[in-house]
C-alpha cells in the first residue's frame, strides 16, 4: 500500500509529467484556456494512459521481450494509435454521452507524447503491471492538476497589459514557469510523508 | 523555389522552433546543456531527412485515409535505426535523452513536415527541407541550450566560462529555467522578426500539421481543437 500510494503521489506531484518532465507541453500549453476543455483533455488523457499501459505492458513483456525488444517504439506508438481509435469506435456505440464529452479530444492524444512516454517509461522503470497501471493514472491525474492550475493562472494573465513582445506565447511560458517552480516546492514531500 | 531558398526557410523564415512553435516537449527537456541541444537536433534532423526523403518517394503509393499511420510507421522505423546508431557511436547523448529519443516518434515538427511538405514535393525537395528544417530545430536548440548551460552551470560545451568567480544559477538548469529562458527566446525572436511568431501564430502557422490540433491549439485559438470544444458546448 505504501509502495503504491509513493508511485502515485511521485507521479503527481514529484515528477509531474507536465510540468517537471516536460511531455504533453502541446496540450498544456494550447487547450489550457478553457476550464472546460482543460479537464475534457485531461480526462481523456488519463483515460488513454491506462488503457495503453494496460495492453502495452503485456505485450512488450510476453510478445516482444527480448527478442524483438527493438520493435518497442514502432508497436507501441501504432498499439496507441489503434486503441484510441478503438475506444474512439467503442464509446460512440455504446456511451454516447461519455463520447459527446470526450470525443473530440480523443484524436489528438495519438499524437501526445504523454502517452507513448508513459507507456516506454514504465517498461523503463522496470515496475509491475500493477504498479505500472498506477503509474500511469498518476501521471495522468498529474497532467490533470497541471492543466486546471494553469488554467487559473492563465486566466488571470488574460486581461492585463503586456509587453508586445511577450504577448501570446512568451507571456504563457514564463507564467508555467512560474507554476513549474511551485511544483519543485514537492520534492522530498513524499519521502518525508512516508520514509 | 530554389534548394538554397527551401533550406533557408526552414532555418529562418519557419523556423520550426521558434516560429512555428513545434515540438516544444524536447525543445525543453534535453536543452539543460548545449551540447544535449545540439545531439537532439541533430538525431531528430536524421530522422526528419530519412522520413521525408521515403515519405516523399512513397507520396503516390500511400493511399490518402491511412496515410497518417503510414507516415507514423516510417518515422518510428526511422527513430528506431537512428536510436541504435546514436547509442552505438554516441552513448552519453544516448543517456543524456533518454526517454526523448524514442518520442521524437511523435515530434510534430516530423510528422508535420511529413503532412505540410513532402506528400507534396519532389523527393529532392522534400530532402533539402529536412536539413532546412533540422537545421532550425537544431540551432534553436542550442541556443536554448547555451543560454541555460551558460546562467545554469557557468559553462558552454562543457568550457568553463565563469571561472567560478561566482556561483552559477542552478535554477536555469532544472524544469522552470526552461519554461523561462524557452519564452525569452521566443520573445527576442518576436522582436528581431516584428512580431512574424505572433502573426503566424493568429494564423495558425501550423495547421496543416496533423497533430495541429492539439499543439497548434496555442494559435490563437484557431485551433480545429478549441472549435471543436466550442462547438459542443
Amino acid at each position: 500500500m505504501r509502495e503504491i500510494l509513493m508511485i502515485l503521489l511521485g507521479a503527481v506531484l514529484i515528477n509531474n509529467f507536465v510540468l517537471i518532465k516536460f511531455m504533453g507541453i502541446c496540450p498544456f500549453l494550447g487547450v489550457s484556456k478553457k476550464l472546460d476543455s482543460a479537464v475534457g483533455m485531461s480526462v481523456a488523457v488519463i483515460f488513454v494512459m491506462t488503457i495503453a499501459t494496460a495492453v502495452t505492458y503485456p505485450i512488450y513483456t510476453y510478445l516482444l521481450y527480448p527478442n524483438f525488444a527493438y520493435l518497442q517504439t514502432l508497436v507501441f506508438i501504432l498499439v496507441i494509435a489503434a486503441l484510441v481509435q478503438l475506444v474512439e469506435i467503442v464509446l460512440k456505440k455504446y456511451i454516447p454521452a461519455l463520447h459527446a464529452t470526450l470525443g473530440v479530444y480523443l484524436p489528438l492524444i495519438t499524437t501526445n507524447c504523454a502517452v507513448l512516454g508513459v507507456t516506454i517509461l514504465n517498461i523503463d522503470e522496470g515496475y509491475t503491471y500493477f504498479q505500472s497501471i498506477i503509474n500511469s493514472i498518476g501521471a495522468g491525474v498529474g497532467f490533470l492538476v497541471a492543466m486546471v492550475l494553469f488554467n487559473g493562472v492563465r486566466q488571470r494573465i488574460e486581461g492585463n497589459d503586456i509587453p508586445k513582445t511577450f504577448q501570446g506565447l512568451p507571456s504563457t511560458l514564463i507564467a508555467a514557469s512560474i507554476v513549474s517552480l511551485a511544483f519543485m516546492g514537492f520534492s522530498g514531500v513524499v519521502e518525508g510523508l512516508f520514509g | 523555389m530554389s534548394k538554397l531558398k527551401i533550406i533557408l526557410n526552414g532555418i529562418i523564415k519557419e523556423n520550426p522552433t521558434l516560429v512555428l512553435v513545434l515540438g516544444t516537449c524536447p525543445t525543453l527537456a534535453v536543452t539543460t546543456l548545449a551540447v544535449n541541444g545540439l545531439g537532439m537536433g541533430l538525431t531528430a534532423m536524421l530522422v526528419l531527412i530519412g522520413s521525408n526523403v521515403v515519405i516523399s518517394l512513397l507520396k503516390n503509393i500511400i493511399p490518402d485515409k491511412v496515410r497518417i499511420p503510414a507516415y507514423i510507421v516510417v518515422i518510428a522505423a526511422f527513430v528506431t535505426v537512428i536510436g541504435f546508431l546514436v547509442q552505438a557511436y554516441f552513448p552519453d547523448i544516448y543517456n543524456a535523452l533518454g526517454i526523448f529519443l524514442p518520442l521524437i516518434t511523435v515530434n510534430c515538427i516530423i510528422l508535420g513536415r511529413a503532412e505540410m511538405f513532402a506528400n507534396k514535393n519532389t523527393v529532392l525537395d522534400s530532402l533539402c527541407d529536412g536539413i532546412g528544417m533540422g537545421l532550425g530545430f537544431t540551432l534553436a536548440l542550442v541556443v536554448i541550450g547555451s543560454v541555460r548551460e551558460i546562467f545554469g552551470m557557468g559553462t558552454w560545451f562543457g568550457i568553463t566560462l565563469t571561472a567560478n568567480l561566482f556561483d552559477s544559477m542552478t535554477i536555469f538548469s532544472l524544469a522552470p529555467g526552461g519554461f523561462f529562458v524557452f519564452g525569452c527566446v521566443i520573445a527576442l525572436t518576436n522582436k528581431l522578426t516584428k512580431g512574424r511568431v505572433l502573426k503566424n501564430h493568429q494564423e495558425g502557422g501550423c495547421a496543416g500539421c496533423p497533430a495541429a490540433a492539439s499543439c497548434a491549439a496555442l494559435h490563437g485559438g484557431e485551433s480545429q481543437c478549441v472549435k471543436a470544444g466550442e462547438k459542443e458546448e
